[in-house]
């Protein structure tokens, strides 16, 4: 049990790190050179906001099972201000925060270089409380009549409900209210900077270890607690290792047949793809499973991100293309790929047999209807703060704030101070040293 | 006296440099500067999303040289920056009217 312990602090660090830097690092890279201060700022306060509602009566909303109601929350009071949570629950409490802040932050790729720093700062303690503290009771709390976890039985290991399908259909809802950046479809946006997104990419893989593996349940049923702990996070990690590498191949194949060239975006994006579309499936697959499950999501994303374009939705950094569809990609194929651990193996493993294990299309339907659920809940509510903000404080900053970048105008601040040299193409040390 | 301005390939800077020191030029500015001709920039793709980047970075050497040299400064830099593809650049020539240094208040010829 000590291990135990101490693996999951090392856990809650890794989850702590992909908010920041990781996750602020890669879509930082992503966005034009004038607002990337504002993109990866928006990560670090909504760390600092979600940890502090979190704390405050978020644990309580998720896990206290007690008042509210149990369909779908908790009541804040139960435990507000952790009242009544014993020091033992304290590493499970500071684990469970950095997924909160975690998935609000992931909602900010969607509306790059257009949003007023305050009306972000509005919208996360919102969204937090009415979105994700909800969705995260009906699906991790799994108390007695959780809606998703207990009442629909729809398995999911680490949130591609509760985090993945929740943060892309708010970034949907938002792009939506909002709107495209000026210029959109028409002023070349490419990334300014894509080395800070594939060291961003690279961290959040590592930091998503913690996230899958350190989303495992003890469970007595297994056996002794040192086996399942072995067993279970040794077959958690392999499932998040392959599923990435399967999902960047995938992503790479995709994108070199329609776009002729392989691009380390898209190693970059194919990384995400496959760690959003495992994290749901990775205790109830065995290695084959999770590797077809990142190869399909790291293909599909790779098409998906291009709808935006067809649709003519801004949404700026593709948090619809790859978290809601990866979400939705590994939430329903566990209906597919689904297999119990067996007697003796010390893993959990599927709570039901899959549609190729012999297992027909139960737990195929209870997975999809567990995506409408979160997809119905998390778009409704997001709709009405969204609206809500519209028409009170207001979204976007100005035009001209906009043109001239967002950066300055929101935080008087500036990313680079670059001097113009010759270095790259000038004379100096490039001979006889 | 002429002032001759290059446009040409960064990467080509040092072989022009070498080039216009083996002839005796002095001095030069040299600027990063961006554009197209004729080659209409190029396409990069990013997630699927084609974009015409229609500015390539150059640069632009500027050399203020006596009427007499003035062709065979034009010669030097052609031979140097040309690798015989699209978009190696322009070179032109135009007149001067008076040139001053700054430090010693020389003139035309002298301030060269």
């Amino acid at each position: 049990m000590d291990g135990y312990n101490a693996f999951m602090l090392v856990a809650t660090l890794l989850v702590l790190m992909m908010t920041v830097p990781a996750l602020a690092l890669f879509y930082g890279g992503m966005t034009r050179s004038k607002s990337v201060l504002n993109m990866m700022f928006m990560s670090y306060v909504t760390i600092a906001i979600v940890g502090v509602l979190w704390v405050l009566y978020g644990y309580s909303m998720v896990f206290s099972g007690e008042g509210g109601i149990d369909t779908f929350f908790n009541s804040p009071f139960s435990n507000f201000a952790l009242d009544g949570v014993g020091y033992d629950s304290y590493t499970f409490m500071m684990f469970q925060l950095t997924f909160a802040a975690i998935t609000t932050a992931l909602i900010s790729g969607a509306i790059a270089d257009r949003v007023k720093f305050a009306a972000w700062v509005v919208f996360v303690p919102l969204w937090a409380t009415l979105a994700y503290f909800p969705m995260a009771h009906m699906v991790f709390g799994c108390t007695e009549d959780a809606l998703i976890c207990t009442t629909i039985g729809a398995q999911d290991y680490a949130g591609g409900t509760a985090v993945h399908i929740n943060a892309g259909v708010a970034a949907l809802v938002l792009v939506m209210v909002i709107g495209p950046r000026l210029g959109f479809g028409r002023e070349p946006m490419r990334p300014h900077n894509l080395p800070l997104t594939m060291i961003g990419a690279a961290l959040l893989w590592v930091g998503w270890y913690g996230f899958n593996v350190g989303s495992l349940i003890i469970d007595d049923s297994v056996g002794d607690i040192s086996t399942q702990f072995l067993n279970e996070t040794g077959l958690t990690f392999s499932n998040t290792t392959i599923a990435t590498m399967t999902a960047i191949l995938g992503w790479l194949t995709v994108e070199k047949l329609l776009h002729g060239k392989a691009t380390t975006l898209g190693a970059a994006s194919g990384i995400v793809a496959g760690l959003v579309a495992i994290t749901p499936a990775v205790g109830a697959v065995n290695v084959f499973g999770a590797s077809i499950i990142g190869l399909v999501a790291g293909a599909i994303c790779a098409w998906a991100v291009g709808l935006k374009y067809k649709l003519k939705y801004d949404d700026s950094l593709d948090v619809v293309g790859v978290h809601l569809v990866g979400g939705i990609i590994g939430t329903v194929m566990i209906g597919l790929f689904s297999k119990p651990g067996e007697e003796g193996s010390g893993v959990v493993g599927g709570l039901a047999e899959g549609l190729f294990y012999g297992g027909g299309v139960g737990s195929l339907v209870d997975q999809v209807l567990g995506v409408l659920v979160a997809i119905a809940y998390s778009g409704i509510v997001t709709l009405v703060i969204a609206l809500a903000i519209k028409y009170t404080i207001g979204w976007r900053v100005s035009e001209e704030a906009e043109v001239e970048g967002i950066d300055y105008d929101q935080h008087g601040e500036s990313a680079y101070d670059l001097h113009t040299s010759l270095s790259s193409g000038g004379s100096g040390l490039s001979k006889g040293v | 006296m002429k002032l001759v301005t290059a446009v040409i390939k960064p990467h080509k800077w040092e072989d022009v440099r070498e080039a216009l020191e083996t002839f005796g030029v002095t001095g030069m500015t040299v600027s990063e500067v961006s554009g197209y001709g004729r080659q209409k920039g190029h396409t990069e793709v990013y997630r699927g999303a084609e974009y015409d980047i229609a500015l390539v970075p150059k640069l632009r050497v500027e050399i203020a040289v006596g009427d007499a040299d003035a062709t065979a400064v034009v010669d030097a830099i052609v031979t140097s920056a040309a690798s015989g593809r699209i978009g190696d650049g322009k070179v032109w020539v135009t007149p001067v009217e008076s040139v001053t240094r700054v430090r010693t208040g020389d003139k035309d010829e002298a301030a060269l």
